[in-house]
Order: C-alpha cells, then sequence, then structure tokens
C-alpha cells in the first residue's frame, strides 16, 4: 500500500484499508469526517488508446453484453465487433461474490460490477483506475453517477457508470388500502398485512431496514445505512427480527416473486421496477412508490482489469457499452436506468426513461447504493468500528432463523 | 497369464476405484475439514490460512445454529418416517399382492416421477401450497386455514420427492421373502395381521433403514425445497449455501458442511446395527 499524497485526494469516502495509515485531506459534502484510509494499490492508468488486441474477455451480469445467443435480436457485442475488431468473449456471473472471485484469475480484461463489488476489486488491485479521457462517451454520462463513493476513490474514476435502479416499495392495489408511503407496512410490528409481507433475501437488505431506522429512530444516529456499528448493527437486526414475524417468504429470484404477487400470498415489500413492469404485464394489480425514508438501490460500473493484455480493446468496449445505442439496449432489455442521458432518445418504448427516471437527479439523489460494508465506517467515524460483510451475511442467518 | 500375475491383476482391478475413493471422494471431504479450520479476509473474501477454531466457535456459540441443526434433523426424521409409512403397504401390495403384469406397470409409476425435474416437481407444490391452490382450497373447503408456505410444506414436498427411494429398497426386501414363508404361516394359523407383524416386518426392517439412508441424507443435504415452499424457514443447506453464495465464507460453510457428515456417520453407524448393510 502506498501513500497517497495529501494534495491529491479529495477524500470522496474514507475508508482504513489494511496496514499503513494514509492520510488523505478534505471530505465531501455527505461524507464528513477523517479520511484516514482506503487506499487503493498504487496503478497507473492507461494515457493513451492504441490499436485493439483484436480479442476481449468480458466478465458480465446476465443481460449486460448479449451477443444474439439468446435472442438474435439482443445483441450489442457483434456490432461491437465489427467495429473494433475485438474478438469478445463472454463469462456471466450470479452474485457480486462470484464477480469477485473470478476477476481474482486474472482471466477478464473488463467487468460489470455493482457497488457491493468495486471497492473489494479496487483494493484487492484487480481493476484499475480508468482515463475517462479515452473514453468519449463519458462526457454524456449523467453527472450524478460520476465520483460516487463507489466508483471513485479520492476523485480518480476506477470505472465508467452503466446503469442504476432502485428497490422499491411494492403492493397489490386491491389488497393494500390505502396506498402505503412508509416502509413501516413492512416493518411494524403491528403491520396490518402481517403474513404477507416479502423482503430482499440477501445480507445486503439489512441496509434497507437501516435506513428505516435512520429515520424513524433518529437517536440512534445512523448517517449511512452501510455503516453500522454494534449498536445500530444490533438495533437493525432486531428491528429485522421483528419483521420476520411479518414476512410470508423472502424472495432473490424475481420471477418467485412476481407468482407470489399474483397468488397474493405476498401483498407488500422490496421489489425492482422490472418486477413490476412484469407483473403489471400479467394484469396483476401492482404499484410501487419511493417511501418518505428513501430507498436502497444498485449502481453498475464498467470497470478494467489491472492485468489486462487487452486494454485498447477494453476501453473501446467502455465506450461502446455507454454508447447511447448501446446503453438503451442494455437498459430495456434489463430493466433500469441509462447512464447515458443520449440513450433515452433510442430506447424502443419512448417511455422507458421517465419510468426508471433516468435523469432525475434528486431521485437518484434519495437512493442509498449497495456498497459492500467494511469494519472501517463507511460514513467517517474512527472512533467505531463497523460490522462487515461477513458479520451481516451471519446476522442474516440468524435474523432468518 | 492370469494365475502367474495375481497381484498385478488386483491392482489393476482395484486401483482405479481405491483411486476414485481416495483422492476424489475422501480427499475431497479431508479438504473439507481443513478449510474449515482457516480464517477468512472480511474485505477482500480472500481465505487466510490461519489455523483456527473460529468457525467452530461460531457454530457452537451462536444458537441460531443449533434451531437450525436441529430443524434438520427433524425434517429429516419426518421425512423418513412419511415416506417408510407410506412406502410399506405399496411396497407390500407391489411385491406380494398384484400380478406380474400390474407389478411392472405399478413399477414403472413408482419410478415415473424421477423422470421430471426436481424443479418442475418442487415448483408444482409450491402452486398447490400458494393461496388459492390445490391444498389451500381443500383445507378451506373443510373449514380449516391453509398450511400455505412453511416448514409443513417444505416436509411434504421432500417427503413427495423421496418417496420413491424408500419404495424400491422396501420392495426388493420383499421379493426376497419367499412366498412359501407366508404360506406355511397361514397353514401354522397365523392370520394376515400376525404374519405381516411376525414374518414380513422382520424382512422389511433393514430395508425400511436401507432406505431411510437415502431419504434421510437427501432430505439433510437439501436446500431447494425449503428455498420454494419453506416460506421463512431455513435449513443446514440455505447456511452452507448463503456462506458459499453471499458471503464467500468457505471456511464457514465448511464448518458447517461438518454438521450433516457428523450426523451421517452417526446414523450410518446405528443403520449398521439393524444388518441393512448387508441388504444394499
Amino acid at each position: 500500500m502506498k501513500k497517497l499524497s495529501v494534495a491529491v485526494s479529495l477524500a470522496v469516502l474514507a475508508l482504513v484499508a489494511a496496514a499503513c495509515g494514509t492520510s488523505g485531506g478534505g471530505d465531501s459534502a455527505a461524507k464528513a469526517g477523517s479520511s484516514t484510509g482506503f487506499s487503493a494499490p498504487d496503478l497507473p492508468k492507461l494515457d493513451k488508446l492504441g490499436a485493439g488486441e483484436g480479442k476481449l474477455s468480458v466478465l458480465a451480469w446476465p443481460g449486460y453484453a448479449e451477443d444474439g445467443s439468446n435472442d438474435p435480436k439482443v445483441d450489442w457485442v457483434t456490432p461491437f465487433e465489427k467495429q473494433t475488431g475485438c474478438q469478445v468473449t463472454v463469462k456471466t456471473f450470479g452474485t457480486s461474490d462470484e464477480a469477485v472471485t473470478l476477476m481474482k484469475t486474472g482471466q477478464y480484461d473488463v467487468v460489470s460490477a455493482s457497488g457491493d463489488a468495486t471497492l473489494r476489486l479496487i483494493a484487492g488491485g484487480q481493476v484499475e483506475p480508468v482515463n475517462t479521457d479515452l473514453v468519449p462517451n463519458y462526457a454524456d454520462v449523467y453527472a450524478f453517477l460520476k465520483n460516487r463513493p463507489w466508483n471513485s476513490v479520492n476523485g480518480q474514476m476506477y470505472g465508467i457508470p452503466h446503469g442504476w435502479g432502485a428497490n422499491l416499495l411494492m403492493w397489490r392495489t386491491d389488497k393494500v388500502k390505502p396506498a402505503p408511503t412508509s416502509w413501516s407496512v413492512v416493518f411494524d410490528a403491528n403491520s396490518p398485512y402481517k403474513g404477507t409481507v416479502t423482503a430482499y433475501d440477501s445480507p445486503i437488505y439489512i441496509a434497507d431496514a437501516a435506513m428505516y431506522l435512520m429515520a424513524t429512530k433518529p437517536d440512534l444516529g445512523i448517517k449511512n445505512p452501510y455503516a453500522l456499528d454494534d449498536k445500530q448493527f444490533a438495533a437493525t437486526v432486531d428491528l429485522l427480527k421483528t419483521q420476520k414475524t411479518l414476512v410470508s417468504e423472502y424472495w432473490s429470484d424475481y420471477l418467485k416473486e412476481v407468482q407470489a404477487f399474483t397468488s397474493a400470498n405476498s401483498v407488500v415489500g422490496t421489489t425492482w421496477q422490472v418486477i413490476a413492469n412484469v407483473a403489471t404485464g400479467e394484469k396483476v394489480p401492482v404499484q410501487v412508490t419511493v417511501p418518505t425514508e428513501g430507498v436502497t438501490g444498485w449502481s453498475d460500473t464498467w470497470m478494467v482489469s489491472a492485468t489486462s493484455k487487452h486494454k485498447n480493446c477494453a476501453y473501446q468496449w467502455l465506450n461502446h457499452i455507454i454508447s447511447p445505442q448501446a446503453n438503451a439496449a442494455v437498459a430495456e432489455y434489463f430493466g433500469e436506468a441509462p447512464a447515458n442521458g443520449k440513450a433515452c432518445a433510442l430506447t424502443a418504448d419512448k417511455n422507458h426513461c421517465t419510468t426508471y427516471h433516468a435523469g432525475d437527479a434528486t431521485y437518484a439523489q434519495k437512493i442509498w447504493y449497495w456498497t459492500t460494508p467494511i469494519a472501517q465506517c463507511l460514513d467517517g467515524r474512527t472512533d467505531v468500528k463497523c460490522t462487515d460483510y461477513s458479520k451481516w451475511t451471519q446476522a442474516w442467518t440468524q435474523i432468518k432463523g | 497369464m492370469s494365475t502367474r500375475h495375481p497381484r498385478a491383476r488386483l491392482a489393476l482391478l482395484l486401483g482405479p476405484p481405491m483411486l476414485w475413493l481416495g483422492v476424489a471422494y475422501l480427499g475431497a471431504l479431508a479438504a473439507l475439514f481443513v478449510t474449515a479450520l482457516w480464517t477468512q479476509n472480511g474485505f477482500t473474501g480472500q481465505i487466510e490460512r490461519v489455523w483456527t477454531l473460529d468457525s467452530f466457535k461460531t457454530l457452537f456459540t451462536v444458537e441460531v445454529y443449533r434451531t437450525i441443526a436441529l430443524r434438520t434433523i427433524a425434517v429429516a426424521v419426518l421425512v423418513t418416517v412419511i415416506d417408510a409409512v407410506v412406502a410399506f403397504p405399496i411396497a407390500v401390495y407391489m411385491s406380494k399382492v398384484a400380478g406380474p403384469g400390474l407389478r411392472r406397470f405399478l413399477l414403472v409409476a413408482v419410478l415415473m416421477p424421477l423422470w421430471a425435474s426436481y424443479l418442475v416437481k418442487a415448483y408444482a407444490w409450491r402452486g398447490m401450497f400458494s393461496e388459492g391452490g390445490l391444498v389451500s382450497s381443500a383445507f378451506e373447503a373443510v373449514g380449516l386455514k391453509s398450511p400455505g408456505y412453511g416448514l409443513t410444506a417444505t416436509v411434504v414436498t421432500l417427503s413427495y420427492l423421496w418417496l420413491p427411494y424408500m419404495i424400491l429398497p422396501i420392495y426388493a426386501g420383499l421379493e426376497r421373502l419367499p412366498d412359501s414363508l407366508l404360506e406355511a404361516s397361514a397353514d401354522l394359523g397365523g392370520r394376515t395381521l400376525q404374519t405381516l407383524r411376525r414374518i414380513v416386518l422382520p424382512t422389511v426392517v433393514p430395508a425400511m433403514a436401507a432406505g431411510s439412508i437415502f431419504t434421510f441424507s437427501l432430505t439433510l443435504g437439501d436446500y431447494i425445497a425449503v428455498r420454494i415452499v419453506g416460506g421463512t424457514n431455513q435449513l443446514l443447506g440455505n447456511v452452507v449455501y448463503d456462506n458459499v453464495g453471499a458471503a464467500n465464507n468457505l471456511p464457514f460453510a465448511a464448518a458447517v458442511a461438518t454438521i450433516p457428515v457428523v450426523v451421517m456417520v452417526l446414523y450410518l453407524a446405528a443403520v449398521r446395527r439393524t444388518g441393512a448393510m448387508e441388504s444394499l
């Protein structure tokens, strides 16, 4: 771990990685506090684009790098190959943890990483800083997606924002009245919907409960749902244990949730926009909202492997995947907001960007994006230790009992 | 030639299976136990090869794992008992009552569910237990509340899934029971129930124990059915899956995975005493 110069650091986030104390100065508006901490390995970024190497290995979420093999009509890889001569091989992964594990093999040139994987990849030296000057389409990416805690360190971007979405509150309009405006319908022990509540089945869902407590129990002092000290964590876990008595079942497979809402086994709970769309398409009377307490969500970033031997192709891919055409196609196929504002004009469904609030910075501001909880508090506190992801996983098992 | 090199022939014959057993099977198990003694870096997810009993300490001190282990064993026992009770009359009918034609038909019928995918069958049960599904409608028709998703649904689904693995060993066991024995019992004045109790049952118990190895161990390791119909419940398999898949915490997953191994070793030792191993 190398020391980062105080002058350079704009310390967007304050984390402590393992060893030597790195000092970073300053802090951004939201993330107050000291920035002793997260030191990214000192890796160079590409300074000049050269000729393509003819090959590119892509590690992506399913649906992010379609080459027409699943559906001949869904293909933004082949045009890229024709245009650049970079032959693409795609490997998909199912969870952020799988992505991190696969990136450690060093066999992939680019990866589409969610916010709960990015910092681990940066800290582990698997990905390198990105020279955004070499990605012309980066200029069109919404400003509110740039230089965020999960895709940059000290003002240095580590990838190109790709798309984002929120974990919304969905309900059956015929069974849940009046329309809920607060997460209390899924967290309050006296919720009238006891036994028909659903929740996302992942340790990262703990953040949703923490966010609710942030609004309803201010004396706990939660500033960031991904930075919980032991006391805050215990309160959050207690809340989720209470919630368990309301829950009919947890979901992680989105089709399972659609089915649960169709049969009314679940009538209210957390969801994604794409699930609401599918359910509405099947004539299930559901609606979604952003409750007053806010929402969690995801924001994905395309990153370049530090050990890549095809960096020129990698940069061309970064530029291609957030080009208006490709970004529109991916966002629509996957069901999320595109990162490139120009993509909105090119979606087949002209309402796509409105439905997903694509350019709505105030809406995006309300979202607490998935971030890896680590021992060093992400909200900048240094006097306490925060709970890390492995503790979250164990707690999740205990919550479900 | 074979008489000249008996040892070489034996080595050739036994070598490959021994290699398979030693390297692929026991080797993997040993690797599992070793991993359980390591620890993991919470941030990068890298395994740190430092010997520690931390994973086991967590396993024994945190109550939820005991609860889940006991729940898993209870479900496995329940599934085994249900399967044994359901399978016994079917096997008796197939082997002793039905004619050869009907017997062949029943055998196919028992095996038929094995042709369909596990997931299709589990999701079929999900449909039946859902609101407005077959099970809940049936319960409501008689004025009861449907069990919905939960442990009941899990036990029913798993019992359904593993039933053929119980019927077949019992059927095979009864096939070995000569009809003349039953006739002799009748000739000596034994009534049907008496014959069942004193002739059929003793023959069947080892076969049932053999079948129970399947139903018990398959339930012990299952994590899919409970995800589909189990509501908010989880079994040991889910804990292992979550720790491997979500947390990438292999050491702890390995520690959890030793529980079913230990339970199975104890179970097999118990089954061995019934003499069921010889009838396998």
